[in-house]
């Protein structure tokens, strides 16, 4: 039994560490402890952590798989593309609406197929048989009932056993309907050793069968494309909304809000924003191969950041023009979000969060609890890679180990017609020169503070662990996660789906958040958690009502 | 409009499932798993599947679901997952303590053909299983039946425990079948309040309905121990709850163990209520209490008190076979009209029974039952013949919305809404619930609906 209300914590990490590690079997603590750090980031120098390596089986993980990556995390916010599950229901099923994309289909005559799930629902005689046939004709029936632009396939776990070949069953068909675009994923659950494979899977298979495919140019200036977000509780709608303010064009979000043309146009944007490094970094590189489109990273979570992040774009568009209307936006939008931090800050100041969410997430969030005065005493990555945590600069040092070893890499050179490099080399080594990263992430662990602690591949054991040790005043991680945390009288905040709530990016996005945060650590609800006749429970004696 | 490209044309469909009305076994075993208490259950596969169960069980309960995976990655899948479920038993004994782990298979060990009996023997005898602690099992391949079915081997899987001793307990075995935790505690009221000792399993009562109180236990007091489920071979008789979730187990006892069992559809509305009350009468030879039959009489008066506001009034279903058995015969037996059901989970007996229990409807009723009956169908039945109610799980929702027709949330999984792992739906006070719910689905709908002149204060 657990509590979280027991004496004062014991600061010492190393202790802390030692308390965690010693209730495993000997082979898990050894592997446990080069996946827990306690942060010593120096100036140029960042600790080394062992991140995107398998999950112990019968530890209960915060992680999902391959194909929850693929088919719920990247494909699931694009709404008129059909996606067909090829498997058992199960993994269709869960991955109907569960996180909270939202898109806007408002147009006249929009298609969107976010709220239908669509499966082969293989049945056994199909696993012994093979599942080919009944896939090709799914794809028929999804082709004759809605005559979509797209229909994806994603293979789960059994599909990838029995060899059914869902690349050539999308290739036939795609042949055969002619107007209707067909590819597949092979993102079987058991590829990879999270979500991140199937991140890489979709990412892959959008850049080599749909981007690139419309070359008509869109109106607008300052073109960018947004990679990384997937517009959780609206926060796409609120970055776009600022984007238009500042007279930023956004060809295509990967993919928040997203359409199919917006995917085939996005080689005509002129500059990548990546948002969540982790899933679609490797999208970026690709882009600026191919196409010429140089990439910076960007962060919309918290509004000094936004403010950093829209300046950042102006600085690449180098025009005063753009720079003067970012300016105007933020002198405008900042003040009145600052003036809410404020107020709100008296109520949050020196409050201590942990986070443990997504790749980035657990990264950009603790810029917003920044401006609440609050200190991230704990944080880490569900799928990240060790580059999330350390930086890009690590990358040529990668080993890649069998887990990752088939998860494909593309190999992409300059497109004949569209290679178009929209800086020349001086441009961009002035812009450098002037401070502006070009691929690069720093990584969240140079981000904390000296003797917090970062831990990858949390689970649910050394997440109560760490609740009762360093007893934070909030916790913020996934769904599984919830309520085992407030049992323990701890608010807890998801921030993969966000519960409810939302947008928290941008300026707006930033205000909601402090209200959120403030309803969550001062809720008078925690302190209803021992009924009166608990908290003296010696003073029992008999009420004489004489 | 959300399902906006939802043609009111049914055409003839033979590979595509859209919206399913069920999903996939290995889910419903961990519910039941979690039904036992001390239990661990644990997904034999790769650990996707181990975390939708987990969420969407949390969503639905909104309380910690935890539970194991194996796991698996590339290599476990082409070399077996044997030492993954070896080095998973081993780790949560040591880490978590539970008193049983109950494992379950998914689509991915089924194919690649894991043995689980061999791999936990294998496990035993390694001395990965501590002294006094149990391991259960179910094949829950997702390519076969539904969550129902996973629910109902999982059942069978704790079934398996019981042992003869060729003394009887006295107690009777009461099999509730796929319902909520406040389902299993009003089931062990009444058979309280009627002065029988039973011995219920699955009982999540206790389990995922429990309190915050600033501490966290991973194995909460509920659920059915293992000594109980010993003694389950012991028994007068079982009264297995749902021939789809319910029936496996019950006719094991009765092959295995010798103790004698009867299928009761699952005690929801008045009928199904009156016979498990009557059931349960009967085989501990006592006379139904007063205040049980006052129960049922105070539903009955609510039947007749406002009963023109349900009289004809047709309903869409969608949902699990012996929820939705149940719940037709219910809205029969108040004269509303069953229009269109749907169910994914297979079963021939399912169709026969439903035109059994609306045969003398004045109404054309639509019936799908097998794998591959789905929501779509059910919405393009709802454009061609509309309904004054929707009942069904959450996903409904969305055609309750774009047809403008008031949905009651009932079955699973919901995730929109609370109270149902709070208050029952099953015996006499479900029904009460039940019917209050309906009533006030229909009533809302009124009141919004009609015009200034008829607008009723008095109802």
């Amino acid at each position: 039994m657990i509590s979280a209300h027991d004496n004062k914590a014991p600061a010492d990490p190393a202790v802390i560490k030692e308390k965690i590690l010693q209730k495993y079997p000997p082979k898990v603590a050894r592997k446990r402890a080069k996946q827990i750090l306690i942060n010593e980031a120096l100036e140029n120098e960042t600790p080394e952590i062992t991140a995107n390596v398998r999950t112990i089986p019968g530890i209960i993980t915060m992680r999902g798989c391959t194909y929850a990556g693929c088919k719920g995390v990247i494909m699931g916010p694009t709404r008129d593309i059909v996606n067909i599950t090829h498997g058992p229901i199960g993994c269709g099923f869960y991955s109907w609406l569960t996180r909270r994309n939202q898109t806007d289909a408002s147009a006249d005559g929009a298609e969107n197929y976010m709220t239908y799930c669509f499966s082969t629902d293989m049945q056994d005689k199909d696993i012994i048989f093979g599942g080919e046939k009944k896939l090709e004709a799914a794809i028929q029936e999804a082709y004759d009932l809605f005559h979509p632009k797209g229909i994806c396939i994603f293979a789960t776990c059994p599909v990838g056993l029995i060899g059914d070949d869902i690349h050539a069953v999308a290739a036939k068909m795609k042949e055969r309907l002619g107007d209707c675009n067909v590819f597949a994923f092979s993102c079987e659950g058991y590829k990879g050793v999270s979500q991140s494979a199937g991140h890489h899977i979709a990412n892959n298979q959008v850049f080599r069968h749909l981007v690139g495919l419309n070359d008509e140019q869109k109106p607008g200036e300052y073109k960018i494309n947004l990679l990384g977000e997937y517009n959780i509780g609206g926060d796409g709608f609120e970055i776009d909304r600022i984007f238009k303010k500042c007279g930023i064009t956004n060809i295509a979000t990967f993919s928040g809000n997203s359409s199919y043309d917006q995917f085939a146009s996005a080689h005509t944007a002129d500059l990548n924003a990546v948002m969540c490094h982790r899933s679609i970094n490797y999208v970026a590189d690709m882009l600026e191969v191919k196409y010429g489109v140089p990439w910076v990273k960007v962060n919309f979570i918290g509004a000094q950041s936004t403010a950093k992040s829209l300046r950042k774009i102006a600085r690449y568009f180098d025009d005063p023009v753009l720079t003067e209307r970012v300016e105007a936006v933020i002198a405008e939008e900042l003040p009145p979000v600052m003036e809410e931090a404020a107020k709100v800050r008296p109520r949050t100041e020196g409050k201590t969060a942990m986070l443990f969410v997504g790749g980035s997430r657990a990264h950009h969030y603790q810029e917003l609890f920044k401006e609440l005065g609050m200190k991230t005493v704990s944080a880490g990555y569900e799928f990240a890679h060790r580059d999330d945590y350390e930086g890009r600069h690590v990358l040529p040092g990668l080993k890649v180990d069998a887990d990752s070893r088939n998860i494909e890499e593309i190999e992409v050179n300059p497109d004949e017609t569209r290679f178009n490099p929209r800086k020349s080399e001086e441009e961009l080594a002035a812009l450098e020169e002037s401070g502006l990263a070009f691929k690069e992430y720093d990584g969240m662990i140079p981000d904390m503070e000296k003797g917090t602690m970062v831990i990858d591949d949390l689970n649910q054991y050394e997440a109560e662990k760490m609740v009762e040790l360093l007893k934070p005043d909030i916790f913020c991680a996934g769904i599984k996660e919830k309520f085992s945390i407030q049992k323990l009288g701890i608010p807890m905040k998801q921030l993969h789906s966000y519960d409810s709530g939302g947008p928290y990016a941008g300026f707006k996005g930033a205000v909601n958040f402090y209200h959120e945060i403030d309803r969550l650590v001062n809720s008078k609800v925690w302190g209803y958690l021992k009924a009166p006749w608990q908290e003296n429970p010696e003073l029992s004696a008999t009420y004489v009502w004489e | 409009m959300l399902l906006r490209h939802t043609p009111a044309e049914v055409t003839e469909r033979h590979a595509l499932t859209i919206n399913p009305a069920k999903t996939c076994q290995p889910i419903g075993a961990m519910y039941a798993a979690l039904g036992m208490h001390g239990c661990m259950p644990h997904s034999h596969g790769s650990q996707g599947c181990c975390a939708y169960h987990r969420s969407t069980l949390t969503r639905h309960y909104k309380e910690p679901i935890s539970a194991g995976t194996s796991s698996f990655t590339e290599g476990a899948s082409v070399f077996g997952g044997q030492a993954n479920l070896l080095q998973a038993i081993d780790n949560i004994f040591t880490v978590y303590e539970p008193e049983v782990v109950a494992v379950h298979t998914t689509c991915l060990s089924e194919t690649i053909g894991d043995d689980l009996p061999q791999i936990i023997d294998k496990a035993t005898k390694e001395g990965k299983i501590p002294k006094g602690k149990q391991v259960v099992y179910a094949n829950t391949p997702s390519y076969v039946g539904s969550h129902v079915t996973g629910f109902s081997n999982m059942v069978k899987g704790m079934a398996r425990l019981a042992q003869s001793t060729g003394r009887k307990n006295g107690k009777v075995n009461i099999i509730p079948g796929w319902v909520e935790p406040a389902d299993m505690e009003e089931i062990k009221r009444l058979a309280a309040l009627i002065g029988v000792e039973i011995i219920l399993f699955p009982d999540t009562s206790g389990i995922l309905n429990g309190p915050m109180s600033g501490e966290y236990k991973m194995f909460p007091e509920g659920g059915v121990t293992i000594e109980q489920l010993r003694s389950a071979g012991d028994s007068v008789g079982t009264l297995a709850l749902g021939e789809w979730c319910s029936a496996d187990a019950a006719r094991f006892l009765d092959t295995n163990n010798k103790v004698p069992c009867r299928v009761l559809d699952i005690p929801i509305g008045l009928k199904a209520t009156d016979r498990f009350v009557d059931a349960l009468r009967t085989i501990a030879g006592v006379s139904v209490p007063e205040e049980v039959t006052h129960e049922r009489g105070q539903l009955v008066d609510m039947i007749s008190d406002m009963h023109q506001y349900y009289f004809h009034k047709k309903v869409a279903l969608a949902g699990d076979p012996d929820q939705i058995i149940s719940m037709v015969e219910f809205l029969v037996s108040i004269d509303m009209l069953p229009t269109h059901v749907i169910t994914g989970t297979p079963g021939k007996a399912f169709a026969a029974r439903i035109r059994e229990l609306t045969a003398e409807l004045p109404v054309e009723v639509n019936i799908k039952v097998d794998q591959q009956a789905d929501m779509f169908l059910l919405h393009q039945w709802i454009k061609n013949d509309p309904v004054d109610l929707l009942i069904g799980n959450t996903y409904m929702k969305y055609i309750a919305r774009d047809e403008d027709i008031p949905l009651v949330r009932w079955g699973f999984p919901i995730v929109d809404r609370v109270g149902h792992q709070y208050f029952p739906t099953v015996g006499y006070k479900g029904a009460l619930r039940l019917l209050e719910k309906i009533l006030s689905a229909l009533l809302d709908r009124k009141d919004r609906d009609d015009s200034e002149q008829s607008f009723e204060l008095v109802m």
